[in-house]
């Protein structure tokens, strides 16, 4: 069991996944599905510890087969803590999808809701856990089709073209970082990741390991929604169903970021890719063009759904640009953003999806005068955006402080100054919010809208509370964040 | 010569932009899928064809022969065809979806059903920030 441990969190959800599709009583369904995800999450946790035990690094031969010839699972710091984030995040997510799913998807589709579910988080640990190139593919293709699947189940008919276009989009970045990895392939004989580290250097001066880098990068960059390729992802999140929401901008574009990370530090090497690219003023000037378009869109957005998605675009902006810094305090503060936005965004696409549970919109002005109706969901809502803009004893506020000091660290104090700035536009979109649903009469008074169901509540507060615990207590997140950072400074020779 | 030689390479490029160049320039989602599948199916050939070592035979073991094709490649394009097919196929029932809930495959018009959706939601939210204003009246006229 334990010499097991690696490959369990992505197995256990992989098996689940047919076997709903056999139970198909929706109800039992549903409750089978936590009990996989919640495996899933254990096996997660003892894994975490596995590692810490192992010195760092635990090795896991599929089928017994040496590493260059096999597929080898290699699980350090870095991805222990997100599959850990990961399925963590699948866990709680289920609890309210229970009542969500109801209200807003027919009965015989809650079955396949859960399949895709299962799919999808299987993927995406899967992309965590392997150590093979082409195996990122393979998963990543898992988990994108079955989000296409996930979105397209939304109520709205616009939820259709979403899933299309996020289709067509996922599909061409997927087929880049195929093109990358075949490339890669052709140069050295291997797809394994470490293998590709060390026998890269010997062919580094070839154009075509140049072109492997330029295919993959850009491909992964789809994957994440960087800021011009970001098209796809505003109407996805707008228009699926909120649980689905709450878990793609949970999960989907951070592991997209990490398959960004692995690619730059553990394929390519950070100093290759930096003699070759100049990536770092790459990413500087889209990160920040995300932040300040996709904040100011934010603004002027009604559906409430959409709003925090463009929110999403501008916190990878974030994300990117710790990157971008290329410091092991870069790198330690996207670590962190990484892990603080993933419970920022469930927890405020949760406490919308209770009030899409109850009022059966998303448009902010259907939001007026819910501040007396649902106190406990709007008060939820609320933290999770003052976490969002970075407000002090929150976790928002311990990765901008990260970020703001890996800048100045650099000597970037133009950056400096224009994050602080963009915290303002987070201000401003989050002050809208507050300002229709405590401020604004209701135009209709509608007596039933009651609070959110304990169910759905229970987990927005657990997350809301994660928000501000992880804000006051940082030993475990700045900890994990840290090693991992130093982990892959220390690949370097 | 070597332009020559490298012929597999160009015939991948040709069809990988013929592909891309569907994706991007037509309207119709169901031009635009098969435009996928030709682009997909482009660096299906570039992997099958970079696993060929001249002179060699189909990788089955046998005495009379010491060199063999590399058959890992083919192997690793099996898996992505799977993936490939279950793309369109996810993507075709999409459009079929598309067709019942819009009348229409034609990516422009789609788009203005979703323009007067949009302009609907609008108004209504400014008509109601105007009534917050003035009085009931205004806003049922």
């Amino acid at each position: 069991m334990s010499t097991q441990l690696a490959i369990l969190p992505v197995v256990v959800p992989l098996l689940g996944a047919p076997l709903c599709i056999l139970l198909r009583i929706p109800r039992l369904v549903g409750l089978f599905a936590i009990v996989v995800a919640t495996l899933s999450f254990i096996a997660s946790c003892l894994l975490l510890l596995a590692v810490q035990n192992a010195g760092g690094l635990l090795i896991y031969e599929m089928g017994g087969w040496p590493a260059p010839w096999g597929i080898e699972y290699r699980i350090d710091y870095l991805n222990a803590y997100l599959i850990l984030l990961v399925s963590a995040m699948g866990a709680i997510i289920l609890v309210p999808a229970q009542t969500s799913i109801r209200r807003e998807l027919q009965e015989n589709r809650h079955t396949y809701f859960y399949t895709a579910y299962l799919l999808c988080l299987t993927g995406l640990l899967g992309i965590l856990s392997t150590g093979d190139a082409f195996n990122v593919f393979v998963f990543l293709e898992i988990s994108s089709l079955s989000s296409y699947t996930l979105i397209a189940l939304g109520s709205d008919r616009r939820a259709l073209t979403a899933a299309y276009q996020y289709l067509i989009m996922g599909t061409i970045g997927a087929t880049f970082i195929i093109i990358g990895v075949g490339l890669m392939y052709m140069m050295t004989g291997t797809l394994n990741m470490f293998d590709l580290f060390q026998r890269l250097p010997e062919v580094h001066n070839s154009r075509t390991v140049l072109s492997a880098v330029g295919f993959f990068i850009v491909g992964v960059c789809l994957k994440l929604a960087l800021f011009p390729l970001h098209l796809w992802l505003p109407n996805a999140y707008a228009y699926a169903p909120s649980v689905a929401t709450a878990f793609l901008a949970a999960t989907s574009t951070k592991v997209a970021v990490y398959v960004l990370i692995r690619c730059m530090f553990s394929i390519f090497g950070i100093e290759f890719v930096d003699t070759v690219l100049p990536l770092q003023q790459i990413f500087i000037v889209l990160a920040l063009a995300g932040i300040f378009a996709a904040s100011i869109s934010a603004i002027y957005q009604l559906n409430i759904k959409r709003l925090f998605a463009y929110s999403s675009v501008a916190q990878i902006g974030y994300m990117i640009l710790g990157l971008a810094i290329g410091t092991e305090l870069g790198i330690t503060a996207t670590m962190l953003h990484l892990f603080n936005h993933a419970l920022m965004k469930a927890a405020l696409f949760l406490a919308i999806g209770s009030v899409v549970y109850r009022i059966g919109s998303a448009q902010l002005n259907h939001y007026a005068g819910l501040g007396k109706k649902m106190p406990l969901t709007m008060a939820a809502l609320v933290v999770g955006g003052l976490s969002l803009i970075g407000v002090p004893l929150t976790v928002g506020f311990v990765s901008k402080w990260y970020l703001v000091v890996a800048l100045i660290d650099k000597g970037w104090w133009l950056v400096v100054v224009l994050v602080l700035i963009s915290s303002l536009l987070a201000v401003i979109y989050v002050w809208r919010i507050i300002e229709w649903v405590y401020f604004v009469p209701p135009r209709i008074i509608v007596d039933e809208v009651r609070e959110a169901p304990l169910s759905q509540l229970i987990p927005v507060w657990l997350l809301v509370g994660a928000n501000i615990y992880f804000g006051l207590d940082t030993t475990l997140t700045v900890g994990v964040s840290e090693a991992a950072a130093a982990a892959l400074f220390g690949m370097l020779p | 010569m070597n332009i020559i030689g490298h012929y597999n390479y160009w015939i991948v490029v040709i069809l990988m932009m013929i592909g891309f160049y569907i994706v991007i320039a037509h309207g119709n989602l169901i031009k635009k899928l098969m435009g996928l599948s030709i682009f997909q199916t482009a660096v299906f050939f570039f992997y099958i064809s970079i696993g060929k070592i001249t002179g060699a035979t189909a990788p089955i073991l046998d005495p009379d022969f010491e060199l063999y094709s590399n058959p890992l490649p083919h192997v690793l394009i099996l898996t992505a065809i799977v993936v490939g097919i279950a793309t369109t196929a996810l993507g075709l029932a999409l459009v079929i979806r598309i067709q019942e809930a819009y009348g229409s495959i034609e990516e422009s018009e789609i788009q203005d059903q979703d323009t007067q959706d949009q302009m609907e939601c609008q108004l209504e939210a400014y008509g109601y920030q105007k009534h917050s204003m003035m009085s009931v009246k205004t806003l049922d006229e």
